[in-house]
């Protein structure tokens, strides 16, 4: 097959469906997951040619999405499970913490739960309140769990197969503003996944300032680093990918290629993913350093009413600011 | 506030609501001694046989088919699941075990559904299912590794078609419902082909009828029509609060309105409660859907060795339940008649000492775990933080080894 153009909701379906086809085994559930095809059309067009008993709408209940996924599970399937919505989530945080992460330690590796919780996240769409969130940090706490999230739509397109196809449960974000970024796409699977689900990918290559980020940020990041070019800033822009684990390996050659380094995402700072990553460069990298490492992201408030949300997010003014604030230490 | 002494019927201290005229308060709501005409019961207290009548006629003919060494096989497992409780509380009181929550009581309820439970019927128990757990031939000595702090479940569930115990409570109403919809993907349902047709049973007890993940799952089970069977231990108390505290209407009615039935069953009557069990999880086995049964029956210990129940409850009425003990009125039944003698009393009574004496042994001889298998089975597939760790932890516990430590 060749490279194809495709939106990132597009490459997800695609992802899906490819996993749909390759193993009987996987099933789909959500809230309008059948004919609708979801709110997002991730799913558009699977129930009608997978049929309802492996394309499954479910009861518009959370916890009783991700339970009964695990009872799916220890029968021998592998639950794609689609949360509408990040803020959601929460009615299924007992489910998730309490029995998705922990179920193959407590039976001491006897029993699997390949769950794939897929999670649209991320604010910039101007819808109202619980519809805009990043929590991936909530997850990414939890030992058990694998937290990933792509950024364009070749990443969704292999991500999403890898996730299904791991032994461990994934939570899977999906940055709902770029949804409908388009990108060529190599579905040629004799070429495969040009990384594995757990590793960063360097966007840009550059030597002044590190930006480190994820998700919906990595579009945000390569605007910043050509905007930062025409004034002569070199920024070298690293994606994460994986959330849980983190990939310390590339984080670490990120950071000491240009001893300077931002974080930038759009959950709320504190306890967040930019925490972690500064802590780990300090610890790891600090005779590289010559700068503290930085952190951009959403305040520390709620999510607010989206007539805010253009100053709430991180955007190309405050990335650069900090970029600046990097260089001038 | 009730005390010692005080009658212990009809307890709900607002009475009967009258505000609204459309909501009827069935008779024995709030009796939390009798459960009313609608309980299905085929012994009365003493072990003698009731007389069919209405509630229990869909059921008589499976207790009919019953043979004499039906009755003293279940004698036995109840007398056996008692003494194996009662070993777990000894063993908290003398410190092998860190908590234990007994099944005093209940073993006449969970061993009819135990046995009516086949093979390949799978049992997604809470933590007090002791008695579920002897049925589908798990080792009592597994049960005891969470409780004495060596692991956090530790059996592999598949060998006998039984989950791990679940401590958040209600959580695993969902995980049932959903492996039975696993069933109905495999067509493992309504063929016709006994070994093949699979039902799953889900066990909580009447608090955990509070919780949304039971409702999450009675909508799921009714929407999907999924071989489930909800098996309600009604034993009065979610630790310190009557289950008036938990309900309005008693579990049995509350089914109607998920879209399958409800059943009550003496819980404290083996031949019932197996009787009912059989007929929900054949049910669900040839494809007519879930089925909630409720069987009342009482907690007479503790809810766990931590908690002390004379704060909360008054001794009459574990004096009214004491007269209605299951393995009493079984024994009564196989007496009257002439089903066993005492050689076989006997017998049961001396295997029970014996296993009462290997549990024992198990638990003490319990290995405390390799320290570095705490970091393993976390993930499948190697995690680098969690492998970083367990290298740091080896070797940091390394550096003592011939220092005097």
């Amino acid at each position: 097959m060749a490279a194809q153009k495709l939106t990132l909701a597009k490459g997800l379906n695609s992802g899906l469906r490819a996993a749909m086809e390759a193993d009987p085994k996987v099933v789909l559930m959500g809230e309008d997951v059948g004919k609708l095809g979801g709110v997002f059309r991730i799913t558009e067009g699977l129930q009608k040619d997978f049929g309802e008993d492996r394309v499954i709408d479910t009861p518009l209940a959370e916890s009783g999405i991700v339970g009964t996924a695990i009872g799916l599970c220890l029968r021998g399937y592998r639950p794609v499970v689609e949360i509408q919505f990040d803020g959601f989530v929460y009615p299924a945080f007992d489910q998730i913490i309490s029995q998705v992460a922990k179920m193959h330690a407590r039976s001491l590796g006897a029993l699997r739960l390949p769950m794939v919780i897929r999670i649209p996240y991320g604010g910039g769409i101007g819808a109202v309140e619980h519809h805009s969130e990043s929590n991936e940090a909530y997850f990414a706490h939890t030992a058990g769990l694998r937290v990933v999230t792509c950024a364009d739509p070749a990443d969704a397109y292999w991500m999403m197969q890898q996730a299904i196809a791991s032994d461990d449960p994934v939570v899977f974000y999906e940055p709902k503003r770029r949804y409908h970024e388009r990108a060529e796409v190599d579905l040629d699977e004799t070429v495969g996944a040009p990384l594995g689900l757990h590793q960063a990918a360097v966007r840009r290559e550059g030597t002044d300032v590190t930006l480190v980020t994820y998700g919906p940020m990595v579009k945000t990041c390569l605007q910043a680093a050509e905007a930062a070019a025409a004034e002569g800033i070199s920024l070298h822009v690293l994606d994460l990918r994986s959330l849980s684990p983190l990939d310390t390996g590339a984080i670490a050659e990120a950071a000491k290629r240009t001893g300077r380094i931002v974080v930038v995402h759009e959950a709320s700072t504190f306890l967040a993913m930019g925490s972690e990553v500064a802590s780990f460069i300090q610890q790891e990298c600090f005779y590289h350093l010559e700068a503290p490492v930085l952190r951009v992201g959403g305040y520390n408030i709620p999510y607010p009413p989206s007539r805010f949300e253009e100053e709430f997010l991180p955007n190309l003014d405050r990335v650069l600011d900090a970029v600046d604030k990097s260089l001038a230490y | 506030m009730a005390r010692e002494g005080d009658a212990v019927t009809d307890v709900h201290p607002e009475g009967v609501v009258r505000h609204h005229e459309n909501v009827v308060t069935p008779p024995g709501e709030h009796d939390i001694t009798d459960g009313g005409p609608d309980m299905v019961q085929f012994l009365d207290a003493e072990g003698n046989r009731l007389a069919t009548n209405e509630t229990n006629a869909p059921y008589a003919a499976i207790v009919e088919a019953l043979t004499p060494e039906d009755g003293r096989a279940m004698y036995r497992d109840l007398v056996l699941v008692r003494r194996v409780d009662a070993e777990g509380h000894a063993l908290q009181r003398q410190g092998e075990l860190g908590l234990w929550p007994s099944l005093l009581g209940q073993e006449a309820a969970q061993v009819g559904a135990g046995r009516a439970m086949r093979k390949q019927d799978y049992a997604f128990p809470g933590y007090r299912e002791h008695g579920v757990a002897w049925c589908k031939g798990v080792p009592p000595e597994n049960l005891l590794g969470m409780f004495r702090g060596v692991n956090n479940g530790g059996w592999d569930s598949n060998e006998n078609n039984f989950h791990l115990y679940t401590i958040v409570i209600g959580n695993q109403m969902l995980h049932a419902t959903g492996y039975a919809m696993g069933v109905q993907r495999d067509g493992a349902v309504g063929t016709g082909d006994e070994s093949r047709d699979t039902a799953v049973m889900a066990f909580t007890g009447d608090g955990g009828t509070a919780q949304g993940d039971y409702n999450e799952a009675l909508v799921f089970a009714g929407v999907a029509n999924a071989p489930v069977v909800f098996f309600v231990q009604n034993n009065q108390w979610a630790i310190s609060e009557p289950n008036y505290k938990q309900f309005r209407i008693p579990p049995y009615l509350r089914a109607r309105g998920f879209g399958f039935p409800g059943v009550r069953v003496d819980g404290n009557d083996v031949l019932a409660t197996y009787a009912v069990a059989k007929v929900a999880l054949d049910a669900a086995r040839s494809g007519q859907g879930p089925t909630l049964i409720e069987a009342f029956t009482y907690r007479m210990g503790a809810h766990t060795t931590s908690d002390d129940p004379t704060k909360y409850r008054v001794a009459a009425e574990v004096d009214i339940w004491r007269e209605k003990d299951p393995i009493k009125r079984m024994r009564g039944f196989l007496e009257t008649k002439g089903y066993a003698d005492q050689e076989f009393f006997d017998g049961v009574d001396a295997e029970a000492d014996e296993l009462a004496a290997r549990i024992r042994k198990a638990c003490q001889e319990m290995p405390d775990p390799e320290l570095p298998t705490m970091f393993d089975d976390i993930y499948v597939d190697e995690h680098p933080v969690v492998a970083a760790e367990k290298a740091e932890f080896v070797s940091y516990h390394a550096s003592f080894e011939g220092a005097g430590h």
